[in-house]
């Protein structure tokens, strides 16, 4: 049994700076991530990262309110406010271990606009700015000379006297099952997408970290907040980055018309995301689409701007479907693209039990409340995945390496087992598509009761299926056959979490808007959604949202 | 529309031996390769493993022999590979290990990523930013772009046939720092580039640029690094005298003097490299490979002179 005192689970842009940090502060830590630390999620991210830099008159507190009103007034004034604060140093520091940033005509870092804000304060890499964080991370992870499992399936965490105590996993490689000590463990396993079909998100977004974290006794915080993103690729739902927008670009129904002008006169295209998928998905919904889709329209850019700062986009239009955006509008609709909601964590990345944080996508804090601004997912995994590792410092320091019963290992061995061993049935990838397309119907753009119930019985029966699944390959070596059904056994219990969110939710915020309540509620719904796993089945509560400076008024764009 | 595809399969759990093993798939008209492969391991054949993971050309998980040459599937569609319903060929990339099936063993691609002290070394900390300017940042864009899948690796025929060499993905990783203004190691970096199994090993063959998804073109990085260590005075190297030697045999002769060129890039001083050279002679003598002793001189040695002037003009030029 390997021993740690920092354990990391995952390997994108949350885990990997707080592994960096963890080393910094001279813990022996390791991370252990079922992909290679490049082929992270975090990869996906495009468009940029915000922060207020005071040097160039920016405010940080500009910054915090456009996050909160974004938000919906979901978001903890608190946690907002640290990361807004801390923003700018994470940039710096961001810039000097080697990422490119795009520069303005002085040589100094240059930004481009983002949605839900008034000020240009996204700071980038063409359109590969998550790409180009995460490569700078592994670059410093060599440099730190890490120690990182990799391609290795965490299946189970483990507590000992009601603390943390390590993780169970194996080597995808080699089928090796070990356990692993740590006195602490981080979860910054990324999102859930896959919940949903189609997603933006990549295959491997599987939601692990909610699930071991429920199993775990961990509460879950606000998921039925999930954020459909505008320019999404209809079919398989790739995404185009909110930075065609932030530079210029149009959203144009069947007409021509620029229709945000309706929704959101003020802000047009850069309202935030919930209400532009809303406005999108309206004049689909009214006839203004063609085949379930509007256009986001370049044209007007130019090809060399175009090629200049939208590289990627420019690849993904005509690699996917043949179109050179300075000629020709695209069709896009909105997708799922990212949950909000995730492992109630405090402003430090600690869970309820001792020992245990989380950071990132899988995390909430929570500083994107009922819909994230563009640009501020980055910032999130930076700022809180280093607070979640300096944390843990002196929790560490202050236990004893813990004792875990060896039975633990030979229980998860068999539990394993028996899933191979099951009897010809059915295959996973059928049951996660029902899975995929009850989800995507019943937690849409719009939900309501109908729909929401919808889901909730879907699931009950998704669920009750899980055991006829069966896994076709027995070997030991790579087989990811196996890995899919346990990656689906996780995406269940997050679905499950998902409907008794937007279940408990009476009202619409942000991303969740009901058409059979479309009004926010202040009054009995300021308050997080809690979803708690006790064992047997889950509890719904909800507690109150943090306010500090900012009183919750009308949201309009 | 039906997608033909022979996977070439491989289970060390089974048997050592590879075989071919033939799906039919139903897939809609625009499915890339990786949208097929995905399908058959869904809904015909739990055992076929392979990498993916973005479907977006970003994460660099599934670079595969696609028809014999290295393409990132997520980004191939089948119908660009087979127009008319051709079977297509799926093989795990050249120059690796296997481990299963379409799933390669990475591990020397990561030791050599490593070897290149993959991050940038500077002393000086600033108290915001380092300025640079927008140009020499851009510039840089070219090889972070790079998504680390390996396809230039499985192409590349210099490792083919030596395996230490440092290979293009790293070599144009390397390039990143080099050409990073940040970056206050650049000179030491570049001598170290030019030891053995460093820049002089590629044969510039261009199958590393023909191959990238991304258009990182390591072989043009990797040539750039050689006239930078030439600037940086790093001559000393059979790199650099089998270039020099090379331009003055065509400016003199017209053509090329091999004897002359092997000579002159071992070294005239460099004896255990000259006995080496000799036992190759001996036996090129034997087999009647040997070189003529003095080139044949081409009928019209003006126009080559004429032709050389000229490249070293450009070049000039250029500078």
């Amino acid at each position: 049994m390997s021993k740690h005192d920092l354990l990391i689970i995952g390997a994108g842009l949350a885990g990997l700076r707080a592994a960096v940090e963890g080393v910094r502060q001279g813990l022996n830590v390791a991370v252990i991530t079922k992909v290679h630390p490049v082929r992270s999620h975090s990869n996906a991210a495009q468009g940029g990262i915000n922060a207020a830099l005071t040097d160039r008159g920016d405010d940080w507190r500009d910054h915090a309110f456009s996050t909160i009103k974004g938000s919906d007034y979901l978001a903890d004034q608190d946690a907002v406010e640290v990361m807004c604060r801390e923003a700018g140093d994470a940039i710096i520091e961001l810039e000097n271990m080697g990422v490119i940033f795009s520069r303005d005509d002085e040589g100094k870092l240059g930004t481009r606009a983002f949605g839900g804000q008034k000020k240009a304060r996204t700071y980038f890499v063409g359109a590969i700015t998550g790409s180009a964080l995460l490569h700078v991370l592994y670059e410093q992870s060599v440099k730190y000379n890490l120690h990182i499992y990799e391609e290795w399936f965490v299946t189970k965490l483990i507590k000992e006297d009601g603390r943390i105590a390590g993780a169970i996993g194996f080597d995808i490689k080699t089928g090796q099952m070990e356990m692993i000590s740590a006195k602490a463990v981080v979860l910054a396993t990324g999102g859930a997408g896959r919940v949903f079909e189609p997603s933006t998100n990549a295959l491997i977004c599987t939601g692990d970290g909610l699930s071991l974290a429920m199993q775990a006794g961990v509460p879950l915080m606000d998921t039925e907040m999930i954020q459909y993103h505008p320019t999404t690729l209809a079919g398989n739902g790739i995404l185009l980055s909110e930075a065609a927008r932030g530079d210029g670009a149009y959203l144009i129904n069947s007409e021509g018309e620029r229709f945000m002008e309706k929704y959101a006169p003020e802000y047009m295209e850069l309202a935030s995301r919930d209400v532009v998928s809303r406005a999108e998905q309206t004049e689909i919904d009214e006839g203004r689409g063609v085949d379930g889709c509007v256009f986001l329209d370049l044209r007007h850019l130019g090809k060399k701007f175009i090629e200049d700062r939208l590289g990627y986009l420019q690849e993904v239009a005509l690699e996917f479907r043949g179109i050179d955006l300075s000629e020709k509008p695209i069709p896009i609709k909105p997708g799922m693209h990212y949950i909000m909601g995730g492992i109630k964590t405090d402003l430090n990345g600690a869970t309820n039990v001792p020992g245990l944080y989380a950071a990132g996508e899988c995390a909430n804090v929570s500083v994107h409340g009922a819909n994230r601004l563009g640009a501020n997912s980055l910032l999130d995994t930076i700022v809180f995945g280093r607070r979640s590792a300096i944390e843990s410092v002196e929790y560490i320091k202050s236990v004893k390496d813990v004792e875990i019963d060896p039975k633990e290992l030979s229980k998860e061995k068999s539990r394993i087992q028996s899933i191979l061993d099951r009897p010809k049935g059915m295959r996973s990838a059928e049951l996660r598509d029902k899975m995929g397309s009850t989800m995507t119907k019943g937690i849409g753009v719009w939900r309501d009761t109908d729909s929401i119930n919808f889901a909730i019985e879907g699931m009950k029966n998704v669920r009750g299926q899980l055991s006829n699944v069966y896994v076709e390959n027995k070997g030991k070596v790579f087989n990811t056959d196996l890995t899919s059904y346990l990656e689906l056994e996780f995406m269940v219990d997050v679905a499950e979490s998902i409907c008794q969110g937007a279940n408990a939710r009476f009202e619409s915020r942000g991303a969740h808007f009901r058409t059979d309540v479309t009004t926010r509620n202040d009054k009995d719904w300021l308050k997080h959604t809690i979803v708690e796993y006790n064992g047997e089945e889950l509890n719904t509560t909800s507690e109150k949202v943090t306010i500090t400076d900012w009183e919750p008024t009308e949201r309009v764009y | 529309m039906e997608a033909l595809i022979k996977v070439k399969r491989y289970n060390p759990e089974e048997s050592e031996d590879t075989y071919f093993q033939d799906y039919s798939v139903d897939v809609a008209e625009d499915s890339t390769i990786l949208d097929s492969l995905i399908k058959i391991r869904e809904e015909q054949d739990g055992t076929l493993s392979l990498r993916c993971s973005c479907r977006a050309s970003i994460c660099g998980s599934c670079s595969m022999r696609v028809n014999g040459s290295a393409k990132l599937v997520c980004k191939t569609r089948v119908k660009e590979i087979s127009p008319d319903g051709e079977i297509i060929t799926v093989e795990p990339m050249g120059n690796f290990k296997v481990i299963k099936d379409l799933v390669t063993e990475m591990d020397s691609f990561w030791s050599k990523m490593k070897s290149i002290d993959p991050y940038v070394k500077t002393s000086f900390e600033p108290e915001a930013e380092h300025i640079a300017s927008n140009e020499s940042m851009t510039h840089l864009l070219g090889v972070m772009n790079c998504i680390m899948c390996g396809a230039c690796v499985s192409e590349c025929t210099a490792l083919e046939v030596d395996s230490t060499f440092t290979g293009p993905a790293a070599l144009a990783k390397a390039y990143r720092f080099v050409a990073d203004p940040r970056d206050e190691e650049a000179n030491s970096r570049l001598g170290k580039l030019n030891e053995n199994t460093g820049v002089w090993d590629c044969t510039r063959c261009l199958a590393c640029v023909e191959v990238c998804p991304k258009d990182v073109a390591p072989m043009e990085r990797i040539v750039k690094m050689r006239d930078l260590a030439i600037e940086e005075g790093y001559t000393n190297t059979s790199g650099y005298r089998h270039t020099e030697s090379f331009n003055d045999s065509i400016k003199k002769h017209g053509r090329l003097d091999e004897t002359r060129l092997a000579l002159e890039s071992t070294g005239l001083l460099n004896i255990t490299g000259l006995i080496d050279l000799a036992k190759i002679g001996i036996k090129s003598l034997f087999r009647g490979k040997l070189p003529p002793i003095l080139p044949h001189r081409p009928k019209d040695m003006k126009k080559v002179t004429s032709i050389a002037e000229r490249l070293d003009n450009q070049g000039k030029e250029e500078e």
